[in-house]
């Protein structure tokens, strides 16, 4: 529907001045937005590039070539592989168990899926520095099977899945309530396993919206700073994140490998918005509830 | 007392038993009591909220009942899950796989048995083709739901449902979102369908045209009751109750007693049986099609007309009476009274609730 508005808008600008605003209000938006855009995201996406080519490509690579980078990607490619999956069997049963059945304390857990979002990333490295840590809650427990958790992986780990765990979910749980029950019914009465019925009819229905939620998952996951910050201890070539690392670089003013470093997570977002833009224009009425 | 069992021979295919359920705390089904006989074609026929639709999907097995049992040829099919009862399920809103075609779609239930049961490729393919031809969408096979009219995909969902040669065909309210000509011909096309095959088949409706249309019996609910279960033209001649009277089509109540062996409605008597009714009050409702002109002084009814028109081969007048509900007749085309004119009316059939 919206499209044949911008269309006839298009073809008739002077007669349809009464659904739309004249010519010179439409360019002051238009410009405005397109300033904002420029400033906060053009530039600094342009910047980054910049600085990190600014002594040319071969020193560009040669920020790669050091222990400590290698490490922090190999580390964040863990915390993600780990994270991601651990998300996506959450949010699809979260988001399957909110969605098709009704039970006491839905609201609850859906409140409690987005506690992540409203919760600043910090304050939940604090908490599990307190549950965790050495004077924390489980301290003596840990302390007993010699397991450590904060300033090592299994930390960074909880972090980002704690700040990812609602991306999965929120995507899923709008798709499925508006597909409603009617597939998987319809598959049960012909005979298929409640299993059967899942990957054949229920997975196929929410695919697309799911690849967008492991998409983001991932790209949050990677790009997490604030918690993981918390809980890392910063110990470089063992618990340092590619953020991390790029902070530690642009701390010591090596802004040219900062900036190469920092460019793999710019290069992760391009591809992360590329990939979304192909999915919405391609399969918006998969995508989004209520979208057709 | 509803008739709930009709004595008629004829090999019972499902009990209901004496079925109840509730949502919350309304009583959406209560104490349902009901066979279906083998190659039968049955009407749940009700007006939304009735029940109707909680029915068909527990004897699916889509819902549970609260108390009671569900029979499947003799044997107690209460607990067993829905994909052991071989049902045949088509929803109003069709629930078509829509990343797969229609060949797949019609598949899907034979795909979906485990190996040992699974029939042979082979044999799939010829199933899907004899199912597409009955549905005459032959050179549709390889289209997508999504590619299809509302009818279209109506027929694919029934073909679907008929692939795994189920026990029973359930339907719930099937043309319920098409529009009025694709209905009737898939009305009667599903009735031609019936005939073939032999398909016993539940069917959900509000629909009371349809109903009477399509069945062999036609099953009454009301608020969660049986009210009622018979052919066609039982439940038309002899509605037992009043609630099927008034969902079965539009009534008008009247103030009528008995009087010595007569109804009199307005001190003057109606040709209408009071099947031994002793002396006093009782409740008399009137069709739109009981009603013909007369002269004042046999009228039993009169009021002042104020619109008319005809559809239909019949002329519709609404009359409007001082302190009553208006209320519309149907009376042949020939005889248009005017607007605004006082019209008086002799009824000459009806029925009688005490």
């Amino acid at each position: 529907m919206s499209e044949t508005t911008a269309k006839s808008n298009v073809q008739e600008p002077a007669i349809n001045s009464v659904v739309t605003e004249s010519r010179g209000t439409r360019a002051l938006l238009i410009g405005v937005a397109v300033f904002f855009l420029l400033i906060f995201l053009v530039v600094p996406l342009v910047t980054v590039f910049q600085q990190a080519f600014a002594k040319g490509v071969q020193a560009y690579f040669a920020s790669f070539d050091d222990d400590d980078a290698q490490a922090a990607i190999k580390l964040t490619c863990i915390v993600a592989a780990i994270a991601v999956p651990f998300n996506l069997v959450f949010g699809i049963a979260a988001s399957w168990a909110i969605a098709k059945f009704q039970f006491p304390g839905k609201s609850l857990l859906i409140t409690l899926i987005d506690l992540p979002f409203s919760v600043s990333p910090v304050v939940s490295g604090l908490i599990f520095i307190l549950v965790f840590g050495a004077q924390g809650l489980l301290a003596p427990l840990l302390n007993t099977f010699d397991v450590q958790i904060v300033f090592a992986v299994p930390g960074i780990v909880l972090a980002t899945v704690f700040v990812t765990f609602p991306l999965i979910a929120r995507q899923l749980i709008p798709l499925m309530e508006e597909q409603g029950n009617g597939d998987e019914e319809a598959a049960l009465t012909l005979g298929a396993s409640g299993f059967h019925a899942f990957r054949t009819v229920t997975l196929p229905n929410i695919k697309w919206g799911l690849l967008y939620g492991v998409l983001l998952c991932n790209a949050r996951a990677m790009g997490e700073f604030g918690a993981v910050s918390v809980v890392s201890g910063h110990i470089r070539g063992l618990t340092d994140t590619i953020p991390l690392h790029v902070e530690i670089l642009y701390n010591e003013y090596n802004f040219v490998a900062a900036f190469a470093v920092a460019s793999l997570l710019t290069g992760l977002a391009l591809v992360t918005l590329v990939i979304k833009a192909i999915l919405t224009w391609r399969y918006s009425s998969e995508l989004a509830a209520g979208a057709h | 007392m509803p008739l709930a069992h009709i004595s008629e021979s004829g090999p019972t295919e499902i009990t209901v038993d004496h079925v109840s359920k509730r949502f919350k705390n309304t009583d959406v089904l209560r104490d349902i009591c009901l066979d279906i006989r083998a190659g039968e074609l049955l009407a749940l026929l009700g007006p939304s909220g009735s029940g109707k639709t909680t029915l068909l999907r527990i004897i699916a097995g889509l819902e549970a009942a609260d108390s009671g049992r569900i029979v499947f040829g003799g044997a107690d099919a209460t607990r067993l899950p829905v994909q052991k009862r071989e049902v045949g399920f088509v929803f109003q809103h069709y629930a078509l796989f829509k990343h797969l075609t229609v060949a797949e779609n019609i598949a899907y239930g034979l795909n979906a048995r485990g190996r040992r049961n699974r029939p042979l490729a082979r044999e799939i393919a010829r199933r899907v083709d004899d199912l597409l031809n009955l549905i005459k969408l032959s050179n549709f096979a390889d289209r997508y739901p999504s590619q299809l009219s509302g009818g279209q995909r109506q027929r694919v969902a029934l073909a679907r449902a008929l692939a795994v040669e189920p026990r029973v065909l359930l339907l719930d309210e099937p043309f319920g979102a098409l529009d009025a000509q694709v209905r009737k011909d898939l009305r009667r096309w599903l009735r031609e369908i019936h005939q073939r095959t032999g398909q016993t088949t539940i069917f959900v409706t509000h629909d009371q045209e349809e109903a009477l249309e399509l069945s062999d019996r036609v099953a009454v609910l009301h608020a969660g009751r049986l009210e009622q279960i018979g052919n066609s033209i039982e439940v038309q001649d002899h509605p037992a109750s009043i609630a099927v009277l008034q969902f079965l089509g539009e009534a008008l109540e009247l103030p009528a007693q008995v009087i010595d062996g007569a109804i009199l409605v307005n001190g003057r008597p109606v040709p209408v049986d009071i099947a031994g009714r002793s002396n006093g009050p009782v409740r008399f409702f009137v069709r739109p099609w009981h009603f013909d002109v007369a002269s004042p002084d046999e009228a039993h009814v009169q009021g002042l007309v104020y619109n008319v028109y005809r559809a239909q081969g019949r002329a519709h007048v609404a009359i409007e009476r001082a302190g009553q509900e208006p209320f519309t007749i149907a009376i042949a085309e020939d005889l248009l009274p005017r607007v605004h004119e006082t019209i008086n009316l002799r009824i000459r059939g009806g029925y009688l609730f005490s």
